[in-house]
């Protein structure tokens, strides 16, 4: 590329930059500042509306149980998901399709209407098995299927899994060694977006908890804002620098690992 | 095997543009800490052939981009048929390129493609079918015109490729590795293909390669470089058998070194005296550069035990010839001979190498270590 | 898994391991799907189209054109944005931290949606809002005719907050197919910029694009939670109209009207969604992965 054109870029991509970066970064930044808010006009600025997060039962609770649906629903997607795309691809090729058709479908058909179908079987649930908030997890990891199904096969196309077990189970490995330590080691990176995305669309999901009345972290929020803004503001802050920060370390942990791993190869 | 006469451009297809001349001035190119090009000046002359050689990061790539007009120079000239294009946006400087891979226009067909640049010249949609239909048929691809690249084979994709690149008649053809990336037997078709089209339309030419069997067989003049600098000019006989220095005596072909001692301008080696290229090199320990096809065999006895003794230790059936590994204790050689002599060596013999006397060139920088 | 007893065994061995997912999956999406479409068609007696027929009614039909109007504006305003965002990046160093920090936020912000987001603008540019205040002490009113934020045009300024991001993240693939060798021959060909975005890129890039604008469009069409927090409950978008639906007290009554609308969504997304895939498989085509 020459320089001129070069140049040309440069500027381009600063002006982007500059003006969607204000665009993304200002609300954000009210939030921060809304949250931080004193009582009066001048006040100086609080973080009492961070603080008294954990002072609020309720509010702890709904933390609590959004984080610990976070974490279900993410080993509940890889222990259903990776061990089928991998046996699907390896066995049953003509089911790969179909698996792929039903996992997108949570896209055409979205949460606000499968709520609707949601409600009488959660009527069931509650009275037959549980009525904790935890049982979301059986809706969440509908909701997370096409985000995580499209992230593990990303991870699958770019390992030659089919050469991969051919030799290690000519080297006489199970099918279960093939899939743990041979091929999922190989697709790590994948491995953690799809568990990312997971954490990121549970810790958001509001649509289904709220229609089935459940109070996870997003209702929470909502119910708190009618009454006390900023403290509602603070937690949502607080939840969306978690889940950033989260993905970036855990975007760079990916990347390190993969490259110690290249490294001791060579 | 070299035409170099100033033929015009097309004089087959009916055109008339004379070819053009391409200098390169002093050209210098500069990537943060690593110089790519340090001062290269060459000249290609009108309607020649001219194979830029090197191992990868040489600078031949980036020498043939800045004439291109894909990189910009830091410094020296690149003068077309006289005129000074250095600072000129590619898309006014009238060349043509073949890149190494994935060039065509996957939505087009082949004949759109090869049309492109016509179109962009504002030509006739009439005019522009047919002239791609003439390029294709000169590249021997007119049944394909209507598939799409991803319908042609690797070799089918570069042929369309060079009939794009020639159809807006351009002043000089840029090649930037094109083989590389073909199966092996489809890479010596097309190498003469390219060289048949290119002398038919009689188009100056560039052509960049780290493979110098390919540098060797289709090229007027081949330039060696190495670190930005061409260490070497001249025809590929020249190239070959009169190296100007131990890079390109190793890098062209295959070469033994074998200690020895220069005195009174030739070289004593194992015993047998060789003339030298340069025959004023000062007196002194040196190691002479020898080619595998100048050493010969004969048997000798299990006894023997000279310096031009030794046992074949390994041989590498080539076809119409043999390359034997032959150990002399202190060190190895490669031996090349024709397959059926090579018989009569078989691994494990004893045999007693002999020197044609080519001249060789010397190196004085270190021991007999092999390629 | 290797129990050689016999050809059939065998073959539904194979089967067992697709099992736990169908099974799941059958539970959990195929059921609650055939429960809204059985119960759009069930009524107190029994089979019903009565539903459906409810769906003419003006204030439906016009909750479902403002939520087809305001899919397309912030679809078409997430995809050109977005589009050049995705360039931006694209064009930068495949490793460099602006990518992987773009990319990462992109992430996070195109699942930003809902309650903070929502409240996000409303500390922005609500009444009291950072923005609203810093203008109101230069002199400047920022709501001359009235406030707008908590209305269909606020609600589609906040919807390009996520649909922006969302079109990085499906279009950057399609910009990354995009081999540099095609810019160059074009250049060595003659052409300058706007000829190579116009017959090379651009043509290619196009059903990339056109498909990554449908999926924007669904998004914005499904959503529920930004409209939940910003508007009444009322609902001038079809989400809304469910979610009434949904916790009416009048009961049964309203469950099939909920499910009655839920399948109009459905159909609007499924025709989308093919409209998506085929666009889709036309681009593949032509780029590389």
């Amino acid at each position: 590329m020459n320089r001129r054109r070069r140049r040309r870029l440069t500027v381009f991509k600063t002006g982007v930059y500059v003006v969607l970066g204000l665009f993304f970064l200002l609300p954000l930044a009210a939030m921060v500042e809304f949250a931080t808010r004193g009582v009066g006009i001048s006040s100086p600025r609080t973080l009492s509306a961070f603080t008294s997060i954990g002072s609020d039962p309720e509010l702890v609770d709904a933390i609590t149980a959004s984080l610990e649906l976070a974490v279900i629903t993410s080993v509940a997607m890889l222990a259903l998901l990776l061990p089928t795309m991998i046996w699907v691809r390896l066995r049953l090729p003509r089911m790969v399709r179909p698996v792929e058709l039903v996992c997108l479908t949570p896209l055409t058909i979205p949460a606000i209407v499968l709520v609707v179908g949601f409600a009488p079987i959660y009527r069931w649930i509650e009275i037959n098995v549980s009525d904790s908030i935890l049982t979301l997890a059986f809706a969440y990891l509908i909701l997370v299927l096409p985000y995580s199904y499209r992230a593990l096969d990303a991870g699958l196309s770019a390992v030659d899994i089919r050469t991969l077990s051919e030799a290690a189970r000519s080297l006489g490995a199970g099918w279960g060694t093939v899939m743990w330590r041979v091929i999922v080691p190989n697709m790590s990176s994948a491995v953690t977006n799809a568990c990312l995305l997971c954490v990121a669309v549970v810790l958001g999901e509001f649509t289904v908890a709220n229609l089935l009345n459940f109070e996870n972290l997003q209702v929470a929020i909502s119910i708190l804002g009618t009454g006390n803004a900023s403290v509602s503001i603070a937690l949502a802050v607080l939840s969306l620098v978690f889940v950033f920060v989260f993905l970036l370390v855990l975007s760079f942990l990916a990347r390190s690992l993969s490259r110690r791993r290249r490294t001791a190869r060579a | 095997m070299s035409g170099l006469d100033n033929r015009p451009i097309g004089a087959a297809r009916g055109g008339t543009r004379t070819a053009a001349e391409v200098r390169l001035e002093e050209l210098s190119r500069q990537y943060g800490s690593t110089v790519a090009l340090d001062g290269l000046s060459l000249t290609i002359q009108a309607g020649e052939l001219v194979a830029l050689l090197g191992p990868s990061g040489c600078g031949k790539t980036t020498a043939l981009r800045l004439v291109a007009g894909l990189e910009d120079a830091d410094g020296g000239r690149v003068v077309v048929d006289g005129r000074d294009v250095t600072h000129l946006p590619p898309n006014r400087r009238d060349t043509g390129m073949v890149f190494q891979a994935y060039s065509l226009f996957p939505h087009m067909t082949a004949r759109e493609n090869v049309a492109f640049g016509l179109r962009m010249r504002k030509v006739g949609a009439e005019e522009r079918r047919r002239r791609a239909g003439e390029m294709l048929e000169l590249v021997g691809l007119a049944t394909q015109a209507d598939r799409y690249a991803h319908q042609l084979s690797g070799g089918q994709q570069q042929r369309v490729a060079l009939a794009r690149a020639l159809a807006i008649q351009p002043s000089v053809l840029l090649l930037d590795e094109p083989l590389s990336a073909l199966d092996a037997r489809v890479r010596s078709q097309l190498r003469d293909e390219i060289r048949r089209v290119q002398r038919e339309v009689g188009i100056t030419t560039l052509f960049v390669t780290h493979d110098q069997e390919e540098a060797l067989a289709i090229a007027d003049r081949v330039g060696v470089m190495r670190a930005g600098r061409l260490e070497q000019m001249g025809p590929p006989t020249s190239i070959y058998s009169q190296p100007a220095t131990p890079f390109v005596a190793e890098f062209v072909g295959l070469t033994n070194r074998l200690p020895g001692m220069v005195t009174g301008g030739a070289v004593d080696v194992r015993g047998i005296r060789l003339p030298l290229i340069a025959p004023d090199t000062p007196d002194g320990p040196a190691v002479a550069l020898v080619r595998p096809e100048a050493v010969s065999l004969a048997p000798t006895a299990e006894s023997s035990n000279g310096p031009l003794s030794g046992t074949v230790i390994a041989v590498s059936f080539l076809g119409a010839v043999s390359r034997l590994t032959v150990d002399l204790g202190d060190t190895q050689v490669l031996v090349q001979i024709p397959t059926a002599e090579a018989a009569a060596h078989p691994g494990g013999s004893r045999v007693r190498i002999a020197l044609r006397q080519d001249p060789v060139l010397i190196t004085r920088d270190g021991g007999p270590e092999r390629r | 898994m290797r129990r050689p007893l016999g050809g059939r065994l065998r073959l539904s061995s194979t089967w067992l391991g697709a099992a736990p997912f169908l099974v799941y999956t059958g539970a959990f999406l195929l059921l609650p799907t055939v429960l809204v479409a059985v119960g759009a068609f069930s009524g107190a007696h029994g089979p019903t189209l009565s539903n459906l027929t409810q769906l003419d009614q003006p204030y439906i039909v016009s909750a479902f054109v403002n939520s087809l109007v305001l899919s397309a504006v912030s679809a078409s305003v997430g995809a050109v944005v977005g589009a050049v965002l995705a360039y931006a990046v694209v064009t930068g160093s495949p490793d460099g931290v602006m990518r992987r920090l773009v990319t990462a936020l992109c992430g996070v912000l195109s699942q930003f949606g809902g309650v903070t987001l929502a409240f996000a603008f409303i500390a922005t540019i609500g009444t009291e809002g950072f923005i609203v205040i810093w203008l109101r002490q230069h002199g400047i009113d920022f709501y001359p005719n009235g406030v707008w934020l908590f209305s269909l045009t606020g609600l589609t300024l906040i919807y390009t907050y996520f649909q922006i991001p969302l079109m990085v993240i499906v279009f950057m693939p399609a910009l990354d197919g995009i081999r540099p060798q095609w810019r160059e021959a074009t250049e060595t060909l003659g052409g300058a910029t706007w000829h190579y975005w116009r017959h090379v890129a651009g043509p290619l890039l196009l059903p990339a694009f056109l498909g990554a604008w449908l999926l924007l469009f669904a998004n914005a069409f499904s959503a529920y939670a930004t409209a939940a927090a910003l508007l009444d409950i009322g609902g001038v978008i079809v989400p809304l109209q469910i979610s009434r639906a949904l916790s009416s007290e009048v009961g049964l009554d309203q469950s099939s009207l909920a499910a009655a609308l839920a399948l109009g969504m459905v159909v609007v997304v499924a025709v989308i969604t093919v409209g998506y895939s085929w666009l889709q498989r036309r681009s593949a085509r032509w780029l590389p992965r």
